[in-house]
């Protein structure tokens, strides 16, 4: 143990400057390569299939039909709805680990809206007010944090992750008074007359889908580029006594930024109900609040990266599903698939960021 | 940069549309190599082989399959399908890639499996355990329930060979009755639905037909799979001093406590489980009497055969004991004497036609014997339909799904 004291660690880590775009860019690809590699073993050796079958596969479970190929840009673009909201808070550093429950309630008033106004208000009517109400409650979901955050310093990862599960609480409450039968199912809401459904737009099923998500994107890019508030988020995301000193309301700026996230968040709400599932339980969010986390911290914020990351990341889901159903695999085996990608691309950020100085020469000390 | 990178996600999705449609004609998305040609059965199941309530599925589906001779090909499998959209999607892809039968496994399925059947009046759906086929208007959405209470009542039996058992060796402690001196029985419960009550109250009657002094608690958990709080359910209802604790709701977590308890001698008693689906001797070799449970091969063979004669499917399938669709799963080491003699006799009166569960003789309402006792069979949220018939209920006649609700006395429902 002794002669250890005096040997050199075998490698350093440094920070470096982020690499140019093509640099990175071939760095994701050798990961993505490394990672279809590492799974080809996997598959060879532990489910005794053939990689190449097993890749085949999974592209046709998400772009196999047309069908299929719409299901995975619509499960996309929610993906992206709600890491998009997340980005105004995080660029803040407020750790808005909500998400699940803002995407929840805005769900549920969504929900509320169709049951008791889908037959009696007109179509159009109806989906702006529930944009705006579910954009509210979304919003409220995640102001009441910040304003603890911004007037007590509270721990808003706590706080945030907490409001998850007063959501969950309120979604099977509303459920079970909903559902008459006391099956615990709210069923598919207005299956018959389609009141509260978003409409076709385009001759496309999901077009609306995707002319919001469209519409937020460009809003939230402008938003954190190009506007006041944006930019002060940015600042008290740097350093809060650097925004004080230059005169930043920073209680004003967290409450505004986050009240913007939450209500992004209740508008996926609105999106998932209306515009995809027209029903509302404690899975309409499915986790998409966390994995959201993930997309936008690999993202680095940036909404155009968030979009390509979203939608590798439903491939990935998709695929998995597929394998499953084709070859009779069961979900860990298709999950191992899917980790060992995450893996090697979370990996391949780690060397655009940092760099390796290996010590040369002296090997003392074994 | 930031173009360069929309422009490649653009490319990517343009790439991938027309890979798609390119090669759509000739080959369909799961065509398998073999090169299987003919109709197929799409089959949509909540969960995967860990999971018992689906585990009895797939057994079902594979011995029906493999006793009609349909090759594997025909069929196609989607595992851990939630009950929402997602049941949509999998129902069309299905249709999609040649299923001319499509089945789901849940009862939260249902709704979406509506959905589809109204889009592909060609295809046939059956929403297993749902209860809105007949009064959907869809010729082609269809339901299957098997007598569960059957096997329940003849598990009742089992369980109340038991407490007659303890009460005779005089094993049991204060803590086991109630100040009426009725011996405390525990039930797990799901969710306060038809399914369950009529569940419950089949299992209750079978075992006072062995043992008629005892009142049961029953708990829900608001679940049909959570292991950790049926768990929580099952040490609850133990505590508060049931020597038997029966379930419905699908995993192991009851019968895992009650065995944990036995081990670690935790309330100076001992209680028994009696499982759903599957048999519990693996977890609870010591505690496990039985489980009721059903036998989805008799449903499967008959759907699959109506598949393969190209005859309809008949809208409310639901069979018990007389073609063997429900059965109790083996007797644990811990019954009674002459526990199997019992429950052969009860399972031939069944069959014979001499015992109805719900035999209006055996119990009582708000202290009364019933003369009348109507039941919500159009899935209206009000029941209707007078089901008392010749002195007995008439459950799952008049449409698969249970629709037996009512508060007989002796059960206690705690939440």
């Amino acid at each position: 143990m002794e002669r250890h004291m005096h040997s050199r660690p075998l490698f350093h880590i440094t920070k470096k400057d982020e690499p140019s775009f093509l640099v990175r860019s071939l760095t994701v690809l050798v990961a993505v390569i490394l990672a279809l590699l590492v799974s080809a073993l996997f598959i060879h050796f532990v489910t005794k299939l053939d990689p190449i079958s097993v890749y085949t596969s999974m592209i046709k479970g998400a772009f196999g039909t047309k069908r299929r190929t719409w299901i995975t840009i619509r499960d996309a673009c929610l993906l992206l709805l709600i890491s998009l909201s997340l980005a105004p808070a995080f660029r803040m550093r407020f750790w808005n680990c909500g998400a699940e429950g803002q995407v929840l309630i805005g769900g549920l008033s969504t929900a509320a809206l169709m049951i008791y106004f889908g037959d009696k208000v007109p179509g159009a009517v109806l989906l702006m007010v529930m944009l705006i109400v579910s954009a509210l409650c979304g919003g409220l979901w995640a102001f009441l944090p910040a304003v603890f955050k911004a007037k007590y310093d509270t721990n808003e990862t706590l706080f945030t992750l907490m409001m998850n599960y007063v959501a969950i609480q309120l979604v099977e409450f509303f459920v079970d008074f909903w559902d008459k039968k006391q099956s615990h199912s709210v069923g598919i809401i207005n299956m018959n007359t389609s009141g509260g459904w978003f409409p076709k737009v385009f001759g496309q099923q999901y077009g609306l889908n995707i002319l919001i998500v469209v519409v937020v994107t460009v809003f939230i890019y402008i938003y954190m580029h190009y506007s006041k508030h944006g930019y002060e988020g940015a600042v008290v995301g740097e350093s809060v006594a650097t925004a004080r000193y230059a005169g930043i309301n920073v209680e004003k700026v967290i409450r505004n930024n986050v009240l913007i996230s939450g209500a992004i968040a209740g508008i996926a709400g609105f999106v998932e109900v209306s515009g995809i599932s027209h029903t509302i339980s404690k899975v309409t969010a499915g986790g998409r609040g966390f994995t959201a986390i993930i997309v936008c911290w690999l993202a680095k914020f940036d909404p155009f990266r968030m979009s390509v990351i979203s939608l590798f990341i439903v491939f990935l889901s998709k695929g998995a599903s597929q394998i499953s159903s084709d070859f009779g695999l069961n979900e860990y085996a298709s999950n191992i698939i899917t980790a060992i990608m995450l893996f090697f691309i979370l990996s391949s950020g780690f060397f655009n960021n940092y760099k390796i100085s290996f010590s040369h020469g002296r090997k003392e000390g074994d | 940069m930031k173009k360069l990178l929309t422009v490649l996600l653009a490319l990517f999705m343009v790439f991938s549309l027309v890979g798609c449609s390119g090669g759509k004609e000739e080959t369909p998305a799961d065509q398998p190599a073999e090169g299987y040609n003919g109709p197929k059965i799409g089959v949509i199941l909540v969960g995967d082989e860990n999971e018992g309530y689906t585990y009895a599925h797939i057994l079902g589906i594979r011995d029906a399959a493999a006793k009609l001779g349909i090759p594997d090909e025909a069929i196609i499998w989607k595992y851990s399908v939630p009950e929402d959209q997602t049941c949509y999607d999998m129902a069309v892809d299905l249709v999609e890639n040649g299923a001319t039968l499509v089945i789901s496994n849940s009862y939260g399925h249902q709704s979406f499996m509506q959905q589809a059947a109204s889009e592909y009046p060609e295809v046939t759906f059956v929403a297993d355990t749902g209860d809105t086929a007949a009064v959907s208007g869809l010729s082609n959405l269809k339901n299957a329930f098997p007598h569960t209470f059957e096997s329940r009542y003849v598990s009742g039996v089992v369980a109340g060979m038991k407490i007659k058992e303890l009460s005779d060796n005089g094993v049991l402690v204060p803590e086991n009755y109630t100040s009426d001196g009725n011996v405390k029985v525990g039930y797990v419960g799901a969710f306060p639905y038809a399914e369950v009550v009529s569940g419950y109250t089949a299992f209750f009657l079978g075992i006072k037909s062995v043992f008629p002094d005892v009142e049961m608690f029953v708990e829900f958990t608001n679940s049909w799979f959570d292991l950790t709080a049926e768990g929580t359910v099952a040490d609850d209802l133990m505590s508060q001093g049931c020597v038997i604790v029966g379930q419905h709701a699908d995993s192991t977590g009851a019968p895992t406590k009650l065995q944990e308890n036995m081990e670690g001698n935790k309330y100076g008693f001992t209680a028994y489980s009696v499982g759903y689906n599957v048999s519990m001797l693996d977890v609870a070799p010591d505690v496990a009497l039985t489980s009721a449970s059903n036998v989805w091969e008799k449903f499967y063979s008959y759907a699959f055969t109506c598949w393969q004669n190209g005859d309809e499917i008949m809208t409310d399938w639901s069979e018990g004991y007389e073609t063997g669709a429900v059965e109790i799963t083996d007797l644990g080491k811990a019954v009674a004497q002459g526990t199997q003699e019992a429950v052969d006799a009860a399972i031939a009166a069944i069959k014979s036609g001499e015992l109805h569960v719900f035999d209006a003789s055996t119990f009582t309402i708000g202290g009364e014997v019933p003369t009348s006792i109507l039941g919500d069979v159009d899935a209206d949220f009000t029941p209707e339909k007078e089901c008392l018939i010749d002195g007995y209920f008439h459950e799952s006649e008049f449409r698969s799904a249970p629709y037996f609700a009512e508060k007989i006395d002796g059960i206690t429902t705690l939440n």
